[in-house]
């Protein structure tokens, strides 16, 4: 039996950095495209992305998102440096937010991320050290 | 296989291999070979910018010529709005539609008023609409493609709202075939397109219903006979009491679609990449208290489209003077309207279907393998981008090469670095040269 087919890419996200904010996502996306992944799926993933993205941009120095795609399923893995989670059971519930006046102006920290990467993965599980950061995987089926 | 018609066809005899229709092209579709431009039929979405780019003109629009219509008994010319904005400022459209009677149309009809009422339609529409926001414009055929081909998650925000063309093509058709007595199949209706996507819409509607509409004309095509034809004009025909009017003359312009609606939170996005970074968004489940998004494959609307005549900044300026004078008073009634969309006038059936880039390969086992294959070659290739091997990017060629369309030896700096190793003389690439083929790390490799 020969070794399963497998993709992976890394990515670096800067924190803060809004200009390229929500690139790494896009590009996923397009990869997912290009395999012939089912759209319905890839909506999942990218939203899941995306939101694991902004959190890094948000809320940490720096981070990095590794996706790696078998025929069986998508994983990513979201590692940050930053401050970390005190709560990881409080922050995924809808409408719970840290997140600073400035970043509510610009039209994020509404309490959603982490509920939505929930809702659109098949497996989520999160890890956060205080001080250190938090790491998240995401794993999507077709 | 999926059968495709295009927009634009490429004249092998007159193409030159520049690659500047590649270097353009949105979706990189385009590959020269053998020192000719060649279309991949599955990325293609219509939108022109190749034949705009090609200094020799070798990138043909696939629109109609005078001589196609002979067939039938009576042609009428029903041209885009856009073609009010390509005179000088005095001559109005009334002038211009005279003026295309004069140069062989048996008549020629305004889009203008169909297009208040196809503007009225959709806000009916977006005001009893209860699902997810925001809602897409589906009038350029261009972005249409490129819902259909990379979002198929946002078909279903695309309104099934015909177009004003189709609207008016239809009603023009009915009662022309009243007032002459002719069978439906005797009268050509002609539109005057402004760009070659709308070909397509006619030939291949999305939604694969048949159009009104028997083939289009380019206004390019047919300006300069149409300019001579209303400087010849006597002053009586001109001066024939002005009947076009209402806001669907601001239908040409960027914005201008937006502006016609009632409906408050609307915006306008032109130009493939912006139009992208919106969708994109859209996607990711953002922007979803605006209500409704028209997006043009054009950076300034149907009045930029690659198949007019003026500058598209100069056409928008005339448009929008045509609209302060004679926008404001409307052509249709709103009441009558909203009867006739109670009635489905106006809307389109059927599901618009997806129609995705094929994928690296039908198993998706081997797509992974392969995609896995394409990053391993990208990262061996110099990531410039200079589209000397004829791929548009080094990703693209990555690609083409695991797909067995190119070969390694197709990229010239590769080529140029191995050239150097084998005479062991870096030092012959100038310094410039060394810097991009990698030519100095070569030199450094070679003193270890």
């Amino acid at each position: 039996m020969s070794e399963e087919p497998l993709f992976v890419q890394r990515f670096e996200v800067g924190g803060r950095d809004f200009v390229s904010a929500g690139k790494a996502s896009t590009t996923i996306k397009a990869i997912l495209r290009e395999i012939g992944v089912h759209p319905a799926v890839i909506r999942r993933a990218a939203i899941a992305c995306y939101e694991a993205e902004m959190n890094v941009v948000l809320y940490a120095r720096k981070g990095t998102m590794e996706l790696r795609v078998t025929p069986k399923d998508i994983r990513i893995t979201v590692e940050d440096e930053g401050d970390g989670i005190a709560d990881v059971e409080l922050a995924m519930q809808e409408g719970y937010s840290t997140a600073p006046d400035e970043i509510r102006e610009m039209g994020f920290g509404a309490g959603m991320g982490l509920p939505n990467i929930k809702k659109n993965a098949d497996t989520f599980t999160i890890g956060s050290v205080v001080g250190k950061g938090t790491t998240l995987e995401i794993v999507i089926r077709p | 296989m999926e059968q495709y018609f295009h927009s634009v066809r490429i004249d092998r005899e007159s193409c030159t291999g520049r690659m500047a229709c590649m270097k353009v092209c949105p979706t990189q579709a385009m590959r020269v070979r053998q020192g000719k431009a060649e279309i991949l039929e599955d990325r293609c979405i219509d939108c022109g910018e190749c034949a705009r780019a090609c200094p020799h003109n070798a990138i043909i629009p696939q629109t109609s010529s005078f001589t196609d219509f002979s067939r039938f008994k009576y042609i009428i010319a029903l041209p885009s709005p856009v073609l009010y904005g390509q005179f000088r400022k005095d001559i109005l459209p009334g002038t211009i539609l005279a003026g295309l009677r004069k140069i062989g149309f048996d008549d020629a009809c305004d889009v203008a008023s169909a297009t208040e009422a196809v503007s009225i339609a959709v806000d009916e529409y977006l005001s009893t609409y209860r699902g997810p926001l925001p809602l897409l414009s589906p009038f350029c055929p261009t972005i249409v493609r490129l819902i259909q081909a990379r979002y198929s998650n946002l078909i279903d925000l695309l309104i099934p709202i015909d177009s004003p063309m189709e609207i008016a093509a239809r009603e023009v058709r009915n009662k022309k075939t009243k007032e002459l007595g002719l069978r439906r199949e005797e009268i050509g209706i002609i539109y005057l397109t402004p760009c070659p996507a709308k070909m397509v819409a006619i030939k291949y509607p999305p939604r694969k219903r048949a159009s009104h509409i028997d083939g289009a004309i380019a206004i390019s095509d047919i300006y300069y006979p149409l300019v001579s034809a209303i400087a010849d004009m006597n002053n009586e025909l001109r001066e024939e009491q002005e009947l076009v009017r209402g806001i669907g003359l601001s239908w040409p312009v960027l914005g201008g679609q937006v502006s016609s609606l009632l409906a408050e939170s609307c915006l306008a996005v032109g130009g493939l990449s912006d139009v992208e970074r919106m969708l994109e968004e859209i996607e990711n489940g953002k922007l979803g208290d605006i209500q409704y998004v028209d997006c043009h494959a054009c950076p300034q609307g149907c009045c930029g489209g690659s198949l007019t005549v003026d500058n598209a900044y100069v056409t928008r300026s005339k448009i929008l003077g045509l609209v302060a004078r004679l926008g404001s008073t409307p052509c249709q009634d709103r009441e009558r309207i909203r009867e006739l969309y109670q009635k489905n006038y106006f809307s389109l059936p059927g599901k618009i279907p997806s129609r995705p880039f094929a994928p690296l390969d039908k198993d998706i086992a081997k797509a992974i393998e392969k995609r896995k294959r394409i990053q391993e070659t990208y990262e061996t290739l110099p990531q410039i981008n200079c589209g000397a091997c004829g791929a548009p990017t080094c990703l693209s060629f990555a690609e083409d090469m695991v797909l067995e369309r190119a070969a390694c030896e197709d990229c010239v700096v590769l080529t140029a670095r191995q050239a150097c190793t084998r005479a062991s003389a870096p030092s012959a690439l100038s310094t410039n040269l060394q810097g991009v083929t990698g030519g100095s790390q070569l030199a450094k490799d070679q003193k270890l």
